[in-house]
């Protein structure tokens, strides 16, 4: 006998739809939960966790020539920004910085330029990049206070190592990454040449722009504390990490943790206030972030 | 006149060929057809049939290594803002700028006008559309039907010569696609503007094109040039139109088996 099965037949089903009786459609979350949703307070609270566990641990050790307290640390900073010595420093770093920032941008757009134009070009800029992005761009200060002595020149020379190579490296992979598109469109309404560049290239590769511009930031910055440590001695100048170096000589240990955490809080400032910004104002708000 | 009696557009025995990594592929072989003013002509066909290598040839993106393209009587020779492209993908809108914006973009970049003009025009053909509510959003935000009726007003407000869309419904749901081929009917039905539509979709071809030109595949040949009303009428021997063309796409398919067979 085959055995054919067959679904049972049921009864059709209408409902009207009544707009009542949903319990919670919508409802505010309490205070807490609200609070506790905000990453902002979360991590303040394990600051001040940590900053609590410092002051503890140094008291207990009561040695301020190798751990200071915490509060000594934040006297030590007051005193640095009321006696103007600490933004002086600060000043002097961050003047070299934009400087070494701003000749490194101007090169890596030269090569990016020069690499999206021509095949030789891509070539000259991956074989570089291979070979010069391992290198710390602290190792090149001897050689660069043979060639350019010391002074500022030797510092924005390493600092255009450090910002040249990630920049350059992002910038041609995100036009490379322009979507075909894009590229179609911006062709379609008759733009060539600059404007091509400007109006859909650059925006379309932004995402890794950033990403390049926020690497290269970085990397400066460490550059830059480390290169002053090392020659501020020689050169007289006056940044931060010259702040730190001789207070160390001094032994005033408290202040070169202020020094330390003047270092922090300026690239913090920097990473999560203006280039956070300018992320949600571009990539975040075009829904283009990667 | 003797202006509308010429082609605006003349196909002229197009060959075209583009290089993959292995291979060289003739996409299409030979193909004509004229285009009037005010037509929606549709090219239809399989997969592989060239239709959308053709589009982009006409469009300028692509050279044909035998035959010519003529606009107004003159040969294409590279992409223009006389000939605006409505693609498939989504991301065609650009994501920098808002929905305004970007139509803005299209009528400043090509040097029409200034930007106040553009702005006027701009909003005019949102509106069109039924987005003004959404001038200033951004296109993430937006569904893809709606980025698509953006893209299409965006093509519409530079008042091209022939508006070319490849495949502009393909990959919205069902549902949306019929909505918006209506709507580009309404749209044709106000301003009248010469369209190359190019779909796969026997349905689509049958509603959306007045004239329609069906193409064979590998390499795409001419194999029939129709009139369709819409309706999807029953013709003299008594089949729709969709049955006639269906008749030819798949006519093709069982000489063709038995030739790879061979």
């Amino acid at each position: 006998m085959t055995n054919i099965a067959t679904p049972p037949k049921r009864p059709e089903i209408y409902v009207t739809l009544e707009d009542t009786g949903f319990g919670v459609v919508e409802k505010p979350l309490s205070v807490w939960e609200r609070l506790s949703s905000n990453a902002v307070l979360r991590k303040t609270i394990l600051l001040v966790v940590l900053a609590l566990i410092w002051e503890l641990y140094a008291r207990w050790l009561n040695n301020s020539l190798l751990v200071p307290t915490f509060g000594a640390t934040v006297a030590a900073l007051w005193d640095g920004l009321v006696s103007g010595r600490i933004i002086y420093a600060a000043f002097t770093s961050i003047k070299v910085l934009l400087q070494g920032y701003a000749v490194g941008l101007f090169f890596a757009a030269l090569l990016t330029a020069f690499a999206s134009a021509t095949r030789v070009g891509a070539d000259l800029l991956e074989t570089l990049t291979s070979m010069f992005n391992p290198l710390p761009s602290i190792a090149l200060l001897p050689l660069a206070m043979i060639w350019f002595g010391f002074g500022d020149g030797s510092t924005i020379f390493v600092l255009l190592h450090a910002v040249l190579w990630a920049v350059a490296l992002n910038t041609h992979a995100g036009f490379r990454g322009v979507s075909t598109t894009w590229r179609m469109v911006g062709r379609n309404y008759g733009l060539s040449g600059i404007r091509y560049v400007w109006k859909i290239l650059i925006p379309g590769a932004f995402p890794s722009i950033l990403t390049g511009l926020k690497i290269g930031w970085a990397f400066a910055w460490r550059t830059l504390i480390a290169a002053e440590l090392v020659f501020g001695a020689s050169s007289g100048g006056g940044g931060l990490g010259w702040f730190i170096f001789e207070n160390k000589n001094s032994l005033n240990i408290a202040s070169v943790f202020a020094g330390l955490l003047t270092v922090i809080l300026f690239g913090l400032f920097v990473e999560n206030v203006i280039f956070r910004t300018v992320e949600q104002r571009t990539v975040q708000r075009w829904g283009m972030q990667t | 006149m003797t202006v509308s009696t010429d082609p605006l557009l003349r196909v002229d025995g197009v060959t075209l060929q583009y290089r993959t990594d292995a291979h060289l592929v003739t996409a299409t072989y030979r193909v004509s057809f004229d285009v009037y003013s005010s037509d929606r002509f549709v090219l239809l066909g399989p997969s592989g049939c060239g239709k959308s290598t053709l589009l982009k040839a006409v469009g300028g993106f692509i050279q044909p290594v035998e035959g010519t393209i003529q606009l107004n009587g003159r040969k294409v020779q590279k992409p223009g803002p006389d000939r605006i492209l409505v693609f498939q993908e989504f991301d065609q809108l650009l994501p920098w700028l808002t929905v305004l914006e970007n139509v803005v973009f299209a009528l400043t970049a090509s040097g029409r006008m200034s930007a106040k003009e553009a702005r006027e025009k701009a909003m005019h053909y949102i509106d069109k559309v039924n987005l003004s509510k959404f001038a200033d959003s951004y296109p993430h935000t937006l569904s893809g039907g709606m980025k698509q009726r953006v893209a299409i007003a965006r093509g519409m407000a530079m008042e091209p010569e022939i508006l070319l869309m490849d495949e502009p419904f393909a990959a919205l749901d069902a549902l949306t696609r019929v909505k918006m081929q209506e709507e580009l009917l309404r749209l044709w039905e106000e301003t009248r503007f010469t369209l190359l539509f190019v779909t796969h979709s026997i349905p689509e071809a049958v509603k959306v094109g007045n004239r329609i030109l069906l193409l064979s595949a590998h390499p795409g040949r001419v194999r029939a040039e129709m009139d369709s009303d819409g309706t999807d009428p029953v013709g003299s021997d008594g089949k729709t139109l969709s049955e006639r063309i269906e008749g030819m796409l798949f006519a093709e398919r069982p000489t063709k088996d038995q030739s790879d067979n061979d």
